[in-house]
């Protein structure tokens, strides 16, 4: 019951930080974010799970009560966690507090809506990662767009409407289309399967209960299920060309909102990915491997030429959010131990170094009120500790090893160099490290242009040092992320543990 | 059912709307100086919770229900009373009750408030005698009953031109189609010799099959008026529009539900399934047809008004399409035709309280007098927090999306649609309920996101009625806690309507 509990406290905080006057909102909704986060370390600690929860594996902390039944199916609340799902399970916990004490210097209207929208995010965004019964999933999914179109429509930036509205457009329709490819897979498996239960329903397909439906034969309903599910998660995750909503979403979002897209909203499109697509269809996605190998090839080097070209830090690490996601792709259609589970590594290693990039550009902009590179040059001068964090961010980015993006990224390669499932798997690896080197490129000259140099700025504020409560996030990130960088095993042995029969779900011929 | 009382006791749902009219109208006659706004609408909802209590009893005691015995019938089999007859009294009890308590509001300042309670009251009293017609006889005076009340409430506010309009409108269709679904019953009983509903399923036609399907057809059309489904569906947006915002609540939600519950029992009981197959008057089949119709024109008519009241007029024409489903996706020994029925009737219900909701919404918006379309909506959140959240839920509910109820009663619907092997019809259900998100989050986006006109937009929101919000806000607590609680309400539809098959 314990799951219950941390979401219900991020959902109750939620309610009560909504009645909150707006004086002391955020700090109410600071306090109660710890509770999950507290809980959430406790999960850990106490965790002892073995295997994938989809197939087969023991699932920790489950809950399975029957909620109702429909025609010969039952839907229930079915959460629990296994070595893919803690981890993003315990990011999420972790970085939401941080989000939230982010939001005190810029968010200074309609407070208690806003950390209200915030807790309640968090709420959905734990159920994500809990659920194990698919329309408790998918409550869950949707349930997050809805404060996330809130949080930029009404305190982002000058185009909140349009970037709102497009986020909100866009994800409902790749929604659509991802429910639509899974209930077909469902409808094919008949009366083979009672529930909407996850691991009752990969098991079902893994032991070939598809068969024809309208007589559509089974290969091609998989097939076809496969592909609206990818190219449903593919909006989410995103994979180029379906980003465009992104730069949009994050240049307008609220720094903190950012930090949860880029942190986690991203996350649940490739965790997504991993527990439908490539757990439950792997033979599908074995036969697909190339032309997404390339979508994830193309992901990493457009996403960071786009980045290069952009003017504005944001977008620049937003669109290098675009490239990193192409790393996790790589990582996961390659089907190998390390792969995969570097693929997940990955997961949380970008959601705490994407999260530093973003509140330290959030944080630059609170005292510059412009984040443009060419509008200022020497922050260093004047803010010397959110500078020196924001480098070291940066250099994590570049994947500078004992940092977790470097731990990350080389397990993708290991993993990539080697896979039998993926043809050409050497020339696809070499393409993606060409990527570091671009990132390496447009983060050091962004830098070089803004930080360093004599201090100048085209705007009349006056720059000094940021607050307390502004610095602190950032350093606790930047210790999370050297942490596992050094020690990466504190994830990567349970993740490893739940990826391994993933991978052995796919036979390679020849 | 307590075995104690009387087998009449069943009909005590009804029987409580009813008396509770005849009081607040012998209130209003013998003193009229002792009534006031408050206290009718006071009682009149209270009489409205208490029969809402009544079957909430009634259905989790079993009373007509398959397992203790079936249903109960009364007067000569004119009356059944059965989960069905009970389930959709619920919902014709809890719309009352909301209309009621926001009207206490709305008409804070008419000059007569205490005949809307009774005609309310009364209307509905003739829905709940609907939902347990087990007559044709009783079907026709039931729905007059409903009818004659809906004219008048249509045109309560008789000083205003838009309102006259809308009932005599109402009135005029009305006339008419009740003329016809009246020839249809006659037909009917020409063919069948009879009026009770499982006589005329068990009465031979041979021969008269061709007189038969004619009172089918008109029967059909009756039943189209009453839902405001293609073809008859000119009315509603007129009606809607032109009548008082609780009114429309009341007319879309509850009288919409009480031509249903027409739909299911007697085209299921009166003329099985198999006797369609075998006359060859396949009415599954036109209600098929009329389903998919009236979504398409609905949605699409919805998608481009500028009016909120217009809009969700013609989204309840829409609704009307998806809760047709119930009764078109049906197959001679379908595998889920209790299903779909069922699930129907789960999407009436959870209609009942997010469209109410809805109405109720923009009848506070009337009250404030903030304009009628979507552009006079921009901005109303920064002045009336707590009312644009319960309608943004509202409006995402009724779209289908899923942290609502709305989303359950929708997906199982076309669940069991496509179980049927109507996939269709489903996947037509699938694209109109897209197309309604656009313009449902237009509310959304012009309430939270949209900047007012002028700053001085919002200063005509210079009260709190708190009988409207207590309704507005009771309404959207339902709708988000039917997701969670939607278990028992889909399992006693799915019983309920199999008892039908």
């Amino acid at each position: 019951m314990i799951l219950e509990a941390l979401m219900a406290a991020a959902f109750v905080g939620a309610l009560t930080v909504f009645l909150a006057p707006d004086e002391w909102a955020g700090r109410l909704a600071f306090v109660v974010s710890l509770i999950p986060f507290v809980g959430s370390l406790y999960l850990w600690s106490g965790f002892e799970a073995g295997g994938n929860a989809l197939l087969g594996g023991e699932i920790a902390y489950a809950t399975q009560i029957e909620w109702l039944e429909v025609g010969g199916r039952s839907v229930s609340w079915f959460v629990g966690l296994d070595g893919i799902s803690l981890p993003l399970f315990v990011l999420t916990t972790f970085l939401v507090p941080l989000a939230i004490l982010s939001a005190w210097t810029p968010v200074d209207t309609r407070q208690s809506q806003f950390y209200g929208l915030m807790l309640f995010m968090e709420a959905n965004l734990l159920g994500v990662f809990a659920a194990l019964d698919f329309f408790l999933w998918f409550v869950f999914w949707e349930a997050v767009l809805v404060p996330m179109y809130f949080l930029i429509g009404i305190w982002g930036g000058p185009r909140r409407k349009y970037a709102a509205i497009k986020f909100f457009v866009y994800t409902n329709a790749a929604s659509l289309l991802m429910f639509i490819g899974f209930m077909s897979l469902v409808f094919a498996l008949g009366d083979s399967v009672s529930s909407f239960a996850l691991p009752e329903i990969a098991q079902a397909i893994a032991t070939g209960d598809l068969s024809a439906w309208f007589g559509i034969p089974p290969d091609r309903i998989a097939m076809v299920a496969f592909l609206a599910m990818f190219l449903g998660f593919a909006v989410k995750v995103p994979i180029v060309p379906f980003h465009t909503w992104l730069p949009d979403a994050h240049v307008q979002a609220p720094t903190p909102a950012s930090v949860l897209l880029a942190g986690v909203l991203l996350k649940m499109g490739t965790y997504a990915l991993l527990r439908f697509n490539f757990t439950m269809l792997p033979e599908q996605a074995s036969m697909l491997a190339v032309p997404i190998a390339a979508i994830a090839v193309i992901s990493v080097i457009y996403g960071a030429m786009l980045a290069l070209a952009q003017k504005d830090l944001k977008r620049i690490v937003a669109y290098s959010s675009v490239s990193s996601m192409g790393y996790v792709i790589l990582g996961l259609i390659v089907f190998t131990e390390y792969g995969v589970g570097g693929a997940t590594f990955q997961m949380v290693a970008h959601g705490l170094i994407s999260g530093l990039m973003f509140m330290a550009v959030g944080v630059i902009y609170n005292v510059t009120h412009t984040r443009m590179v060419d509008d200022m040059a020497g922050m260093a001068d004047r803010m010397p500790i959110t500078v020196g964090i924001l480098v070291a961010g940066a250099f994590g980015y570049m994947g500078l090893p004992l940092m977790a993006g470097f731990a990350g990224e080389f397990f993708i390669f290991v993993g990539s160099l080697s896979a039998p499932a993926l043809p050409y798997a050497p020339v696809f690896t070499a393409l993606a490290m060409f990527g570091i080197v671009i990132v390496a490129g447009y983060l050091l000259s962004a830098m070089q242009s803004t930080l360093f140099g004599p201090f100048e700025l085209e705007t009349d504020y006056d720059v000094g040092p940021a607050a307390f409560h502004d610095v602190a996030p950032l350093a606790v990130l930047l210790v999370a992320i050297i942490v596992l960088g050094v020690a990466p095993d504190i994830f990567f042995e349970m993740i490893r543990d739940a990826a391994l029969p993933v991978v052995e779900g796919v036979t390679v011929d020849g | 059912m307590v075995n104690a009382l009387p087998q009449v006791a069943a009909l005590l749902p009804v029987l409580l709307l009813g008396f509770t009219g005849l009081a607040l109208l012998l209130v209003d006659t013998i003193s009229p100086d002792e009534r006031s706004n408050t206290s009718m609408a006071a009682v009149s909802a209270l009489g409205a919770l208490a029969s809402l209590a009544a079957t909430v009893w009634f259905v989790a005691s079993g009373t007509g229900s398959v397992d203790t015995g079936g249903a109960i019938t009364l007067f000569a089999d004119a009356i059944k009373v059965d989960t069905m007859a009970l389930f959709f009294t619920a919902i014709f009890a809890s719309v009352t009750a909301l209309v009621v308590v926001a009207a206490n509001d709305y008409f804070h300042d008419h000059a007569n408030p205490a005949a809307f309670y009774s005609l309310v009251t009364f209307a509905a009293t003739g829905m709940a005698l609907l939902a347990v017609a087990n007559s044709l006889a009783v079907v026709f005076v039931a729905l007059e009953m409903v009818s004659l009340p809906s004219y008048v409430l249509v045109a309560y506010l008789k000083h205003n031109r838009g309102s006259v309009e809308a009932g005599l409108k109402y009135f005029l269709v009305g006339a008419l189609s009740s003329a016809i679904f009246l020839f249809g019953i006659s037909l009917v009983y020409a063919a069948t010799g009879s009026l009770i509903l499982a006589d005329i399923a068990s009465a031979p036609v041979e021969g008269l099959a061709g007189v038969l399907g004619v009172g089918v057809v008109m029967m059909i059309g009756g039943v189209a008026f009453k839902t405001a489904s293609v073809p008859f569906h000119f009315w509603a947006p007129e009606a809607y529009e032109g009548a008082p915002a609780p009114v429309s609540a009341f007319l879309s939600s509850a009288s919409k539900a009480a031509g249903f519950v027409v739909a299911f029992r007697v085209f299921t009981e009166a003329f099985p399934l198999e006797l369609a197959a075998s006359a060859n008057i396949d009415w599954m089949f036109a209600f098929a047809v009329l389903a998919a119709v009236t979504m398409t024109l609905g949605n699409f008519a919805a998608a481009v008004q500028e009016e909120v009241k217009r809009m969700l007029a013609y989204s309840s024409i829409g609704h009307a399409g998806y809760a047709l489903i119930g009764v078109a996706a049906l197959t001679v020994d379908g595998p889920a035709n209790g299903t779909v029925m069922g699930a129907a009737m789960a999407h009436l219900l959870v209609y009942g309280f997010m469209n109410t909701g809805a109405f109720l919404f923009v009848a506070m918006a009337e009250r404030w007098g903030v304009g009628k379309t979507f552009a006079d909506y921009a901005g109303l959140w920064r002045r009336a927090p707590v009312a644009s959240v319960a309608m943004a839920v509202f409006m995402f509910s009724l779209a289908g999306l899923p942290p609502f109820a709305g989303f359950f009663s929708k997906y199982f619907l076309f669940q069991a649609a496509i179980d049927n092997g109507f996939l269709w019809l489903a996947g037509l259900g699938a694209v109109n309920s897209v197309v309604s998100l656009y313009y449902y989050s237009r509310v959304v986006k012009a309430l939270f996101l949209d900047d007012p006109a002028s700053p001085s937009a919002l200063d005509t929101i210079d009260v709190r009625p708190t009988a409207l919000y207590a309704a507005v806000v009771f309404a959207a607590v339902a709708t988000v806690l039917l997701l969670p609680g939607f278990g028992p309400v889909i399992e006693t539809a799915e019983a309920a309507a199999s008892a039908l098959f």
